[in-house]
């Protein structure tokens, strides 16, 4: 296996709407500030890879027109997935270990703020029996969060927790969405908006892109001192029909963490990509974490969730905390469509 | 046959998703001037070649274009092809001309119709002249262009063509050299 570190990351405010930005001018900042960091220019880039979804913005081919942020001239190696641009990071991580490339930029973009999101992303589900009486993203996660309700495996007030826990974690981080001190009893009044979701249960709408540089052993070294290894990662995926899964589990999760060996040592860190506060407690319990684990020290995608690139943005969150040494090993999740139907975790190491 | 044996061919699930859309910095700026009856590109930091209609980047360099090149509604044509079949949005009749045109004073091409003259008299180098729209009719759109008509100027060769566009942007990275 060759090793890769991630020896870049920028993510753009995370933001409610940002304006009259296209998607070009989103990219183009975060594409040019990783290789920035590192004095890279596209002749030092051997492969591109992004993440992002045309619904999102409405606009059909809008990952093709975004390669115009990239400089496409001479012409480049590139691909792209209709997902979250963490899966763009495991195409990238594949085409350095059959040795087709020893560097890569990957990137994600989601423009979520044009659309009405929790309708767009019921375009997602079976076109047959589920998508023509349009449930929701949001009512989908509620259906999935009275099941662990129901079965005991959670509270309200742990689902409080989680999200007092994001919104103060989000004020160290600059450029966050939501942030604040708020009390569990503070929480807890709330009004429900989808039973048994209250607003701060879901995660904001979001603007923005990021992007993150994988580069071979040999080339990371010539940044950092101490690099951030990739040093395990897979991804599940579960049934597509939400009546076939067992929703108070996440299978896939405890497979892919299992797979990327997330319980071979000690966990510092770990970024989860859960976008409703119960989901944090499901995926830390699937990937058998425990509280000596710091969970989200970003705020994570209750702060701030930029589709299609907020998974990619863990694996720099992870990476970056590694290379300043506030970390040692760290864990980095990514999920993709409705009530965690299919995951990615991966284990980043220091050395 | 039997309702069992009829196969389900047909179900209706409409979907309608309502989008703001918003068409990033440069090009908001280049339609504006499209709704005052101007053509205005933006040039490239790196290459000094002009991009128009611009999407806000380089697409050489991946740089973001900020500086505004006003441009005359002059083209060459680049490259056509004589569209035999409808445009089921378009009320125009085939044959016409769809064409790849590059602005005087621009380095990347664009595509528009080309008329007012018989389609066999269009040739690569043609040059040719916007035709707009009556002003009340202008809005945020490159449709108030309504097609390219021949100026009725010989024809350009588009190596020579080329060729001078180059060096125009190299005159201009020198100059910018030279002021800093």
């Amino acid at each position: 296996m060759r090793e890769v570190a991630i020896i870049a990351y920028a993510q753009t405010p995370l933001v409610r709407d940002c304006g009259a930005k296209n998607d070009v001018e989103l990219v183009m900042e975060v594409v040019n500030a990783v290789k920035h960091q590192v004095g890279f220019t596209n002749q030092d880039l051997d492969f591109f890879c992004s993440g992002s979804c045309d619904y999102l913005g409405g606009s059909a081919f809008a990952f093709v027109n975004a390669l115009d942020a990239l400089g496409a001239v001479p012409p480049i190696n590139e691909s792209h997935v209709e997902m979250d641009a963490a899966w763009a990071l495991y195409e990238a991580w594949l085409k350095i270990q059959t040795g087709h490339a020893n560097t890569a930029l990957v990137y994600g973009f989601g423009k979520c703020s044009q659309g009405d999101l929790p309708d767009v992303l019921t375009l997602q589900l079976d076109p047959y029996y589920t998508q023509p009486l349009w449930p929701d993203s949001i009512s989908l996660a509620a259906l999935q969060a009275r099941a662990l309700l129901d079965a005991g495996k959670i509270t309200e007030e742990d689902m409080a927790r989680v999200v007092q826990k994001s919104r103060r974690n989000a004020k160290s981080k600059p450029g966050t969405q939501l942030k604040g001190d708020y009390t569990i009893e503070q929480l807890l009044a709330e009004p429900k908006l989808v039973s048994p979701l209250r607003k701060h249960d879901c995660p904001p709408v979001t603007d923005g892109a990021s992007a993150v540089i994988l580069a071979t052993r040999e080339v990371a070294e010539k940044f950092h001192k101490r690099n951030a290894y990739i040093t395990g990662i897979d991804h599940r995926i579960e049934a597509h029909q939400l009546g076939s899964r067992n929703l108070i589990d996440s299978m896939s999760t405890r497979i892919a963490g299992e797979a990327a060996g997330v319980a071979k040592g000690k966990v510092d860190i770990a970024e989860l990509h859960t976008p409703f506060s119960y989901q944090e407690l499901l995926v830390k319990q699937a990937l058998g974490l425990g509280d000596d684990t710091v969970i989200n020290a970003s705020g994570g995608p209750l702060a701030g969730n930029i589709m299609m690139s907020a998974g990619l943005s863990n694996f720099g969150e992870v990476a970056m905390r590694i290379i300043k040494g506030e970390a040692n090993r760290g864990v980095a999740h990514a999920t993709s469509g409705p009530c965690l139907q299919q995951n990615l975790v991966a284990v980043l190491e220091g050395k | 046959m039997s309702e069992q044996a009829k196969k389900v061919e047909l179900i209706e699930c409409p979907i309608v998703l309502n989008y703001n859309f918003s068409a990033g910095r440069a090009p908001t700026q280049f339609l504006r001037g499209m709704k005052q009856g101007k053509l205005i590109g933006q040039r490239s930091p790196l290459t000094g070649k002009v991009i128009a209609p611009p999407r806000g980047a380089c697409p050489e360099s991946g740089l973001p274009t900020t500086e505004e090149v006003p441009l005359p509604d002059t083209a060459t044509v680049i490259t056509f092809t004589i569209v035999h079949l409808p445009i089921p949005t378009s009320a125009l009749e085939p044959p016409f001309i769809v064409a790849n045109l590059v602005l005087d004073g621009s380095d990347q091409t664009f595509i528009h119709l080309v008329s007012g003259c018989a389609n066999e008299d269009v040739k690569i180098g043609m040059r040719v002249k916007a035709k707009w729209k009556d002003q009340s009719e202008w809005d945020y759109s490159m449709d108030n262009i309504a097609y390219f008509e021949p100026t009725g100027e010989p024809p350009v060769d588009i190596e020579a063509l080329k060729a001078s566009r180059l060096e125009e942007a190299k005159r201009f990275l020198k100059a910018k050299a030279e002021t800093k």
